[in-house]
């Protein structure tokens, strides 16, 4: 037997169109064709009356209910009456509920397509918000900053120390893992070509200044982004959705002192550590390369490595790094902040923090590669 | 449709029922059955471990000790494919509403049907506007449940319970935090679908209000003692009750504790 309802449609003169239901009304089995009522709802004469006759009736669920609300629904944009009295009190109960609250003026969304000059205005539009939003975010926190000198901000002591565990200690495994490889990648490539002139020994100089100087740094903050500003994005995220920003708001913390502060501080305490442990373990990927490929002894290495960084070069990589830190953790925390309201835009407001964090210390690598060469360093 | 016939078969048996978190019990030896086509009401005190039976009936949480049973199938024994076909033909309309953030309304609706009938995407869509509509919700459609107060997200989620026609609808709190008017429209359309779609209902509330106006059959858990301590129309518990705990509840706190 199949699933679908039978509808038929008779003229009772000129003005009534009776339309009788019968048989077994399952939604598994598809939707009745709703367009046959309509024209003949349309179709001259035009009746003025639409009735209801219930036939034997095996067996029903909601996509009757479906089918008595839509024709009732073309019967009253077009001004015809609907008599619904033969049908079962229940049926016609549940009806009624579907019509209980009307529709709402102006609440329907209008999915029309925008010209592609509304698009490049509204991304236009977007962008600049967004740039400003960010200035805000970054004049907030210069301003919540200058009142940590009187150690006037109000955030737990315990917060910054249990973000100093997650983005110091419990970074390390990763960090020694990348920077040994660099370091052995950066050997690896240096051998081959200075094997040539028998000058194997400048591998160390290549791969201490390389490390020393912008590797340790830039590859320590790439991890930090895609590991901890991630994180802060994703932790303040959620805290977005769930209110608990609002509830902080509402007893006067405000979110930049009580939840940024303390992870930008934890950053910046983190990151000149974790680059001074970095560049060491990448110099000993370098050597790893050097004394098993190239024979040069430990010592010879070490020396040579001594002598091409000097604490100019050393200072300087410490010092980006603590800077990429300030911007990984704000970036984080900005995409947090900016959160939306759903589980996705948590999703996206990680992607979105690493995005920006790996831009923003790329961008600041540059500069600095800029003002260093002015200032001879 | 006959909509008067009472039908009394048992739908749901609850035996000897024990609910723990490892070692703190919550509720122990809880035993009761659930009629066909009846609504059926869990209360109790706030923590008592109403929404935590909820979750025992629906199979989120496994029993410490005891069964439950659906028809004659043994469901905490039962394997899990024979798990997910009870499952299919149950709604559950969650405390918070559970909405799915990244998708619109109309998609939140949809989606059980678009997976469980052969309906095609439009028709998909018509079937999940009306149920929208029967909850009071028509025009919102292409909302975002984060774009809709916390009463329309709640009754979002029973008309996403109610997508499929199941044969048993579990909700919980269904009018916490919703109008009174309101919560009258969503008890008269708990009523029909009782009535019209032979669904059995049962309610996780303490509304009194509803629960006088719906309910059928009831079970009331007591936090103190760990344990049922009624169980019945709360009509006539209200009378006829002999503990003054329930007396006391179903009162409103009239009744003095003794």
């Amino acid at each position: 037997m199949s699933d679908q309802g039978n509808v038929f449609l008779t003229r009772e003169g000129d003005s009534e169109l009776a339309i009788r239901i019968s048989g077994t009304w399952r939604l598994h089995g598809g939707l009745p064709p709703i367009d046959t009522v309509k024209t003949a709802i349309e179709s001259a004469p035009h009746p003025k009356l639409v009735r209801f006759y219930i036939g034997e009736l095996a067996g029903w669920d909601s996509s009757i209910v479906w089918f008595l609300n839509k024709v009732s629904e073309l019967c009253h944009q077009r001004g015809v009456a609907v008599d619904r009295d033969n049908l079962p009190k229940g049926l016609r109960r549940l009806v009624e509920l579907a019509e209980a609250v009307p529709e709402k003026k102006g609440v329907r969304r209008d999915f029309a397509t925008p010209s592609i000059v509304d698009r490049i205005g509204h991304r236009a539009i977007a962008s600049i918000a967004s740039i400003t939003a960010a200035l805000n975010f970054l004049g907030e926190m210069t301003l919540t900053s200058i009142k940590l000198l009187p150690g006037k901000v109000r955030f737990r002591a315990l917060d910054v120390f249990l973000f100093i565990q997650q983005s110091g200690p419990q970074a390390l495994p990763i960090v020694t893992l990348i920077s040994f490889l660099v370091g052995v990648i950066l050997a690896f490539i240096g051998a081959g070509q200075l094997r040539r002139f028998g000058a194997q020994i400048y591998v160390a100089d290549r791969v201490g200044i390389a490390i020393v100087r912008e590797m340790g740094a830039v590859m320590t903050g790439i991890i930090m982004a895609g590991r901890t500003g991630a994180a802060f994005a994703a932790q303040l995220g959620t805290m977005k959705v769930t209110q608990e920003i609002d509830a902080f708001t509402t007893i006067g913390l405000q979110a930049q002192e009580f939840l940024v502060l303390p992870r930008v501080i934890a950053l910046v305490l983190m990151m000149p550590l974790l680059c001074l442990y970095a560049d060491f373990i990448g110099v000993l990927g370098g050597a790893a390369v050097a004394i098993g490929m190239l024979d040069i002894s430990w010592t010879t290495y070490i020396r040579e490595t001594m002598n091409a960084i000097s604490l100019t070069h050393l200072f300087g990589g410490v010092f980006k790094s603590t800077i990429y830190g300030v911007l990984i953790a704000l970036s984080g925390c900005l995409r947090g902040l900016q959160c939306g309201k759903s589980s996705s835009a948590v999703g996206d407001a990680a992607t979105s923090a690493v995005v920006t964090g790996i831009v923003a210390i790329v961008a600041a690598c540059g500069i600095f590669a800029v003002v260093f060469y002015v200032l001879g360093i | 449709m006959p909509t008067d016939a009472k039908n009394k078969k048992v739908h749901i048996t609850v035996s000897h029922l024990t609910m723990a978190f490892d070692s703190f019990v919550l509720m122990r030896d809880l035993n009761f059955t659930i009629d066909c086509g009846d609504v059926f009401i869990i209360m109790g005190g706030s923590g008592c471990g109403k929404s935590t039976l909820l979750r025992h009936l629906i199979g989120l949480n496994e029993p410490a000790e005891g069964e439950i049973f659906y028809g004659d199938e043994n469901f905490t024994k039962a394997d899990p494919g024979k798990r997910r076909e009870v499952m299919s033909r149950m709604g559950v309309l969650f405390q918070s509403g559970a909405l799915w953030s990244s998708m619109s309304l109309a998609e939140n609706v949809g989606l059980p049907l678009g997976q469980y009938t052969d309906l095609r995407p439009a028709e998909v869509r018509e079937i999940a506007s009306l149920k929208l509509a029967l909850v009071g919700l028509k025009g919102f459609e292409d909302y975002y449940p984060s774009e809709i107060s916390g009463g329309m997200q709640k009754r979002a989620g029973l008309a996403r319970a109610m997508a499929l026609d199941p044969e048993i609808l579990m909700l919980d709190e269904p009018s916490a935090g919703l109008d009174p008017i309101t919560a009258r429209l969503l008890d008269d359309l708990i009523l029909e679908i009782r009535d019209n779609l032979r669904a059995t209902i049962v309610v996780v509330t303490h509304e009194l209000a509803s629960i006088f106006r719906i309910a059928g059959n009831c079970v009331f858990l007591d936090a103190e003692s760990a344990t049922m301590i009624a169980h019945g129309d709360p009509k006539e518990l209200l009378a006829h009750s002999q503990d003054s705990r329930v007396r006391r509840f179903l009162s409103g706190g009239e009744e003095k504790r003794q």
